[in-house]
């Protein structure tokens, strides 16, 4: 199963490393992730998306919580959570798909950000799943390049991962 | 005060009550060490490979409870060092290590002697340190003391580059009493709900094995656990880094368990119906094939690291907490319950214990001509009381000692369990001399362990620590051999030396005694006359039996109850005998 993993990290150099080398070092999978500060300039938060069954995902964050500098997760995944992933798509166009890519980038919400003769660049942000959907909906030859931030992820309502 | 950054380093240690420092200098950390000639009070014990300083710093910490502290430079003296902070960290020992590292504007540019010391160590120490502003410097090492002595403990890396401890830059001194960390907050006490249960499960057990690994000795829990199984009545094995938490001449003990463990132990394991680990881990070497592992029983397990919960084994009632809190908390519960254990039940499940120990299954050819590696043990046990700190290398001399030297006590089975570092016990049992001058001190070893650190022999003489070398020589790395004898069709694939040092000559050549010893007669009056010579480093070379393999043994992707004995059985075994 997949799950969201949201960390808030001593903003030390070398933090991500001790992550990612947990990481490769047990052999778990990572899918994304993605670190940047937070309003507290001493903390980062790092957002990590993982699968595996339930032992592994114990493990996984039991082994995160034992790093010295992890001050503390959450699995977002457990929460009623909302999910956002930035992406950025560069697609060749010419005078006829010009019409059909504004009017699928229309369906998905998404926004045209650069324009050349020959190219478009499309913003679009929203859970991985629709990311994924929106390529998949892209005519394959057309598209130059794929940009993803990876998934970040906030919990709704009161519950929050802060000090 | 204002201090220079090595002025710091040293005066920190100090503060920090640390006696003993043992290192080797190098380019980057020459002020620290100019810093440390100009004081008295902290011994630098200057070691011949930097291997050697960090066993012997992690001898001296498993022998006393303290943390060992090693001082080593950048670069190779560094990466030197990273066999031995391994070693500490998978048994979870306490230790400091101070490494220097070149200076700050020069990092990332290969410089010489450059390694990135604190990317190289990430996966083997419990937290590391790199060193950025000489005003941190003091608060820096408090936390490196703090984070590698409290919860599970472990190793801690402080990097410190050159132009940190510079001379010339001096700053105010100021020792933290405390530190708090908030992203570490190791002390727990255990869920009392959990130990409730445990309690009752427990008290309602017919077949019961109280497994206890190494956490109880790291956590000096050996008189909680003692007055526990003894309260309760029930079978107690331990792990090969728990020998010594509980008296192994007591008649509860039913041996250690695992891959070379005791036939009792491991069948009492396999037909349990409630297991409780004290601060074990589930080793592969002690659990052997998972699927098979104690098939009939619930298991508790207490143990301080989250994270060693359910890893391997799952299990019913886990209970994360010190041991040594827990195990007090579950004697007042078992004191103050109306319920006892099952009287009946446990006299047929020590009956069924008994039987298993009428197998012998240590027992071993006593009337030999040649030397039985197992006698030698036996005979070290004898000669030394039973009292000594006895210190091992890796492979089939390690087994040994641990089967056949009974400990009593907590701290004083000295061995690289969970790394299996070949080379750890000459040093380590110098750590240990250093810390206890008075008692015997023994290294168990053999010819191809003793030559991976054999150049502290040295040190031994500067620092006058008359260690004894029990070096049980049988020509081959016996370990490998046994395996290649039973699983590769004899086939000894590079598992003997065709050259091999004269070490009686050896030992005289670093100022030392060495006897060699040939006949089983000769044992005895060479131990006696080896611990009486009370200020002299001795080095017993004596030649075993080259064939001895090391019984039982659970060979690896089996279960308990499908051990190789030494004499195969001839009553039927497994569940039939229960």
């Amino acid at each position: 199963m997949r799950h969201i993993i949201s960390i808030l990290i001593e903003n030390e150099s070398g933090a991500l490393s001790r992550v990612a080398g947990l990481f490769s070092a047990r052999g778990y999978n990572i899918e994304s992730l993605t670190v940047a500060a937070t309003e507290d300039p001493s903390l980062s938060r790092m957002t990590l998306v993982t699968r595996g069954n339930e032992n592994i995902i114990e493990q996984i964050t039991k082994q995160l919580n034992k790093l010295i500098d992890v001050v503390k997760l959450i699995d977002l995944v457990d929460t009623s959570h909302i999910e956002r992933e930035l992406m950025m798509l560069k697609v060749r166009t010419t005078e006829q798909t010009r019409a059909e890519i504004r009017s699928l980038v229309e369906i998905f919400r998404g926004q045209i950000i650069d324009v050349t003769p020959t190219t478009y660049v499309i913003e679009m942000t929203g859970p991985s799943e629709k990311l994924d959907a929106f390529v998949a909906a892209t005519n394959p030859d057309s598209i130059i390049e794929v940009v993803r931030s990876g998934a970040t992820g906030i919990s709704r309502g009161e519950v929050g991962l802060h000090l | 005060m204002e201090l220079s950054g090595g002025q710091i380093l040293i005066q920190s240690l100090k503060d920090e009550g640390v006696e003993f420092i043992f290192g080797y200098p190098g380019g980057a950390v020459l002020h620290l060490y100019d810093a440390l000639f100009q004081q008295e009070g902290l011994k630098h014990i200057l070691v011949r490979h930097e291997q050697g300083a960090t066993h012997a710093a992690d001898g001296y910490a498993r022998a006393t409870g303290k943390p060992g502290v090693v001082l080593v430079t950048s670069g190779p003296g560094a990466t030197n060092a990273v066999t031995g902070i391994a070693t500490a960290y998978l048994d979870s020992i306490p230790m400091v290590i101070i490494s220097g590292q070149v200076p700050s504007p020069v990092i990332g540019s290969d410089a010489f002697q450059e390694v990135d010391m604190v990317g190289i160590t990430r996966p083997c120490v419990k937290h590391n340190f790199l060193v950025k502003d000489v005003t941190k410097l003091a608060e820096t090492i408090k936390k490196a003391f703090y984070v590698a002595t409290t919860g599970r403990p472990g190793p801690v890396v402080v990097d410190v580059p050159k132009d940190i401890t510079d001379p010339a830059i001096k700053v105010p001194y100021k020792y933290p009493k405390k530190i708090t960390m908030r992203s570490y907050n190791p002390s727990v006490t255990g869920h009392k709900g959990q130990i409730k249960k445990a309690v009752e499960l427990l008290l309602a057990a017919q077949k019961p094995v109280i497994y206890s690994g190494g956490g109880v000795v790291l956590g000096e829990a050996s008189g909680q656990l003692t007055e526990f199984s003894q309260l309760l009545g029930y079978p107690i094995t331990n792990t090969l880094m728990g020998l010594g938490a509980y008296p192994a001449t007591d008649k509860q003990f039913i041996g250690m368990l695992g891959m070379h463990g005791t036939y009792e132990a491991n069948m009492a394991m396999h037909e349990s119906d409630v297991i409780i680990a004290i601060g074990a881990r589930f080793d592969d070497r002690v659990t052997g094939k998972l699927a098979d592992f104690c098939p009939y029983a619930k298991i508790i397990h207490i143990d301080i690291d989250p994270a060693s919960i359910s890893k391997t084994v799952k299990v019913d009632i886990p209970i994360v907490g010190e041991v040594k809190a827990v195990l007090e908390h579950m004697l007042e519960l078992i004191k103050e319950s109306k319920a006892r254990p099952h009287k009946k039940a446990l006299e047929a499940w020590w009956k069924q214990i008994d039987q298993w120990r009428s197998v012998k299954c240590l027992e071993y050819d006593r009337d030999s001509a040649l030397i039985k590696p197992q006698y030698v043990i036996e005979q070290l046990y004898e000669v030394t009381k039973g009292q000594a700190y006895v210190t091992s290398d890796v492979g089939q001399h390690q087994m040994w000692a641990a089967q056949y030297y009974l400990f009593d006590k907590p701290r004083h089975w000295i061995n690289s369990g969970g790394l299996g570092t070949m080379g750890f016990g000459l040093p380590a049992a110098i750590g240990v001399k250093l810390a206890f001058p008075e008692a015997d001190v023994a290294c168990v070893t053999g010819e191809a362990s003793i030559q991976m650190c054999i150049q502290e022999l040295s040190t031994a003489l500067q620092y006058k620590t008359p260690v004894k070398i029990i070096n049980l020589n049988n020509r081959y790395m016996g370990m490998v051999r046994q395996w290649q004898e039973f699983t590769y069709e004899s086939r000894y694939s590079h598992s003997y030396m065709d050259t091999i040092p004269e070490f009686v000559k050896l030992a005289e050549a670093y100022g030392h005694v060495g006897i060699r010893i040939d006949k089983p007669e000769e044992v005895r009056p060479a131990l006696e006359q080896a611990f009486a010579m009370k200020d002299r480093t001795v080095f017993l070379d004596i030649m075993t039996d080259r064939t001895e393999n090391v019984y039982p043994m659970i060979e690896a992707g089996k279960g308990h109850h499908d051990m190789k004995l030494r004499v195969a059985l001839g009553t039927p075994t497994d569940r039939e005998l229960a």
